[in-house]
């Protein structure tokens, strides 16, 4: 392609150009404006006091109370700690509905593959907080699943299931929400792999559990691991699904943040929690970048 | 019928039982919930949660509300104004970074692009906002464009990389062997192979920009609504028919163009 070269250097820096602009200014731009913004005091009146100081983060752990005094509290830990958990099963619970179907869905023929594969990415597409109010519908009172136990006559209609407003509901929106992105990465590294392995093994008497264990694991482990950290990541930020399943009562690190701003209006408090959270959110990327690179190394020394 | 058996399990070794049937709870978990809310925008009853009878009264009303229209027709300036802008940048992107070999701010530059995908929604909406907020830069919907450019460049950048990297380089080689110049090449040859990857790229930009609620929400000041967020602010009034049926549009709408960017690609494969 040397022929194309004429001023090759100048060419691409004029078509990046756009690129580093767009995304310099508005992207970097905003996160660097944050990281001031969370060393900044607040004032009583809602907007930033140009004063450097440590208070946002400080706000994290300890409170100063009535005496002026510096107590910890445990509020903000408590529910950074439910995020991490509930972002934690909700991965889990992603892997354990999404490896059968993504397993069953890479054995099928070409056509049927690639429409079942669509089906699992439309709902990626859609509106994510259409597809969470939905469950509002199913999970509120006198919802979906509270007038089917009414009909069976398993609950009077005076009382409730209180399925709302719960750590469970915030869970199955978690799950609902993100599925899709744990389904394809492992639907991805399964579509490679080589289906006489699983019949050698079967010829060497593995059941089908060790062909699992020891064959279907292994091989899809970086579309498991892949998976995993698409669902783990945005869990962790989540504000949707916290918001209204879990009816603001439930707060997590997303709708903790998102609260700061839109009611709290302690904006030095809100940027460093959000500053936390993108720290936490690129430690697991190195994390998964390292796993990622170990795996290689394995690979290519077999 | 122990041959039976045994000819089966030869045949179907990578089969496990049941897997199957998990796959369609599977589906029917990712569905079902989007159903019932379909179901219910054709409720007559008053009450979103009380089913009383099939009725289009609530996608009548619909047309009578000026709210909605004025947020749809926001939502709409917003994506036909960020969408292209973003597979603009995107598309010069892909062909210096597919085209244009090893060359320093390479790595950088794919850096950038993969960053709004990186860095968490919730982040990004509330840098935006501080971003703007400090700057003073208040422009109502041109705020909201702006900050839906950025994250849409990603979304436009894959299809876009994809058919680059599918397309032939020689035939770009055989042109400028043939005399053609740099111009026309791009113009004969690789521009109108590149259309369809640039359209999918357009089309994914366009249901990432009509969806998007978080950034918008922070970033939107008043009269700057777009559709999702008018529809969060009438789910935290309580569920009613009405927010069903907008949201079923709303669904219906985006599953259109995605459906449409499926065949198209499909089209392209063949």
């Amino acid at each position: 392609m040397n022929i194309q070269g004429e001023n090759k250097t100048q060419n691409r820096i004029l078509s990046l150009l756009p690129l580093w602009i767009v995304i310099g200014f508005f992207m970097i731009g905003p996160l660097l404006v944050m990281a001031v913004v969370s060393l900044m005091e607040s004032n009583v009146y809602g907007g930033v006091h140009f004063k450097f100081s440590l208070s946002g983060y400080r706000q994290i752990l300890f409170d100063t109370n009535l005496f002026d005094e510096i107590e910890f509290n445990p509020a903000y830990l408590i529910i950074i700690a439910r995020s991490f958990m509930l972002a934690l099963a909700a991965t889990f619970l992603s892997l354990l509905i999404g490896f059968p179907a993504a397993y069953f869905i890479s054995r099928q023929s070409d056509r049927v593959k690639n429409i079942l594969i669509f089906l699992v990415t439309i709902p990626f597409w859609t509106n994510l907080l259409i597809r969470t109010f939905a469950w509002i519908i199913i999970l509120g009172k006198g919802g979906v699943i509270e007038s089917s136990f009414n009909f069976f006559g398993l609950l009077d209609e005076e009382s409730s299931l209180n399925l709302m407003y719960t750590n469970s509901a915030i869970l199955i929106g978690l799950v609902y929400s993100y599925l899709p992105l744990m389904v394809l990465p492992i639907y991805a590294s399964m579509e490679k792999m080589d289906l006489r392995l699983l019949e050698a093994a079967t010829d060497l008497y593995s059941n089908r559990i060790e062909l699992i264990r020891k064959i279907i694991l292994p091989l899809s482990m970086p579309g498991l691991i892949g998976g995993s950290i698409l669902v783990f990541v945005p869990c962790l930020g989540a504000f949707i699904a916290p918001d209204l399943l879990g009816g603001g009562k439930k707060l997590l690190l997303g709708s903790l943040i998102q609260f700061q701003f839109s009611y709290a209006r302690n904006w030095p408090f809100g940027a460093a929690m959000a500053m936390f959270l993108l720290a936490l959110v690129i430690l697991v990327l190195i994390f998964n970048a390292r796993l990622n690179r170990k795996h290689r190394e394995y690979a290519n020394q077999k | 019928m122990q041959t039976k058996n045994k000819k089966r399990k030869f045949r179907y070794v990578w089969n496990f039982p049941g897997f199957g049937g998990w796959t369609a709870i599977f589906f029917g978990f990712l569905y079902i919930p989007i159903f019932i809310l379909v179901c219910y925008s054709f409720n007559s009853s008053k009450f979103a949660m009380i089913w009383t009878g099939f009725s289009f009264r609530w996608y009548a009303k619909l047309f009578s509300n000026d709210d909605i229209q004025t947020a749809t027709i926001n939502s709409f300036i917003v994506a036909f104004a960020a969408a292209p802008l973003a597979t603009i940048i995107a598309t010069f992107s892909a062909l210096a970074l597919v085209r244009g070999g090893e060359f320093r701010f390479r790595e950088f530059s794919s850096g950038l692009i993969t960053l709004p995908l990186m860095v968490p929604e919730i982040v990004t909406a509330v840098a935006t906002l501080i971003f703007f907020a400090s700057l003073g830069i208040n422009l109502g919907l041109i705020n909201v464009i702006i900050a839906h450019t950025v994250f849409c460049i990603p979304f436009a950048f894959m299809p876009i990389k994809a058919a680059l990297e599918a397309m032939d380089p020689n035939l770009e080689l055989a042109a400028r062997d043939l005399y053609s110049d740099k111009t026309s090449t791009f113009k004969t040859i690789t521009l109108p192979l590149l259309t369809p990857g640039i359209l999918s790229g357009f089309m994914l930009a366009f249901v990432i920009s009509i969806d998007d609620f978080i950034i918008t929400l922070m970033v939107a000041g008043g009269g700057a609504t777009t559709l999702p967020v008018y529809i969060y602010s009438m789910v935290k009034m309580g569920v009613s028919p009405e927010v069903n049926a907008v949201s079923s549009l709303m669904l219906a709408f985006s599953i259109f163009i995605v459906t449409l960017y499926w065949f198209f690609n499909r089209k392209i494969n063949n």
